[in-house]
């Protein structure tokens, strides 16, 4: 994940509080998706960025995901996202969210 | 979830980038606080 992007993020969850800040990912590389999840919750694998040895522990979501899909109005999200979620098996990125924020909660 | 929240967006260039993500956050009544499109390649 970007250094830059690291940094930032850094700050906003110093700043606001990880309870009021939740992250969106929009990798349509699963394993992509997993690195940076692990990068937010747990700190950076590569131990190269601000968030090494940082545990976060945001809350990280996809946009596949069908529980975000359901609160974002239908015509915005066929618009915005609906090329990508018909190449990409929304359950399955569901299942391995849900058990990335299992496996990095608390 | 989204609605009230403060939201980080992590977009990528080859899936789905920042300003998408964004445009669906606004619909549904999130906060953006920070947007980026990464590029894993």
């Amino acid at each position: 994940m970007d250094l830059e992007s690291q940094a930032q993020i850094k700050k906003i969850a110093d700043d606001l509080g990880k309870d009021s800040v939740m992250v969106i990912l929009g990798a349509s590389d699963i394993e992509g998706a997993e690195i940076a999840a692990e990068t937010l919750t747990v700190g950076d694998p590569s131990f190269a960025g601000p968030l090494a040895g940082v545990s976060l522990r945001l809350p990280v979501y996809h946009i596949l995901e069908p529980d975000l899909k359901s609160e974002i109005p239908d015509d915005v999200y066929e618009q915005q996202v609906g090329i990508v979620s018909m190449i990409v098996d929304t359950e399955e990125v569901a299942n391995k969210f849900k058990a990335i924020r299992a496996q990095f909660d608390g | 979830m989204i609605k009230g929240k403060n939201i980080i967006i992590v977009g990528e260039r080859d899936g789905v980038p920042g300003p998408a993500i964004a445009a669906c956050v606004m619909a549904a009544g999130g906060n953006i606080v920070f947007m980026t499109t990464e590029c894993f390649v």
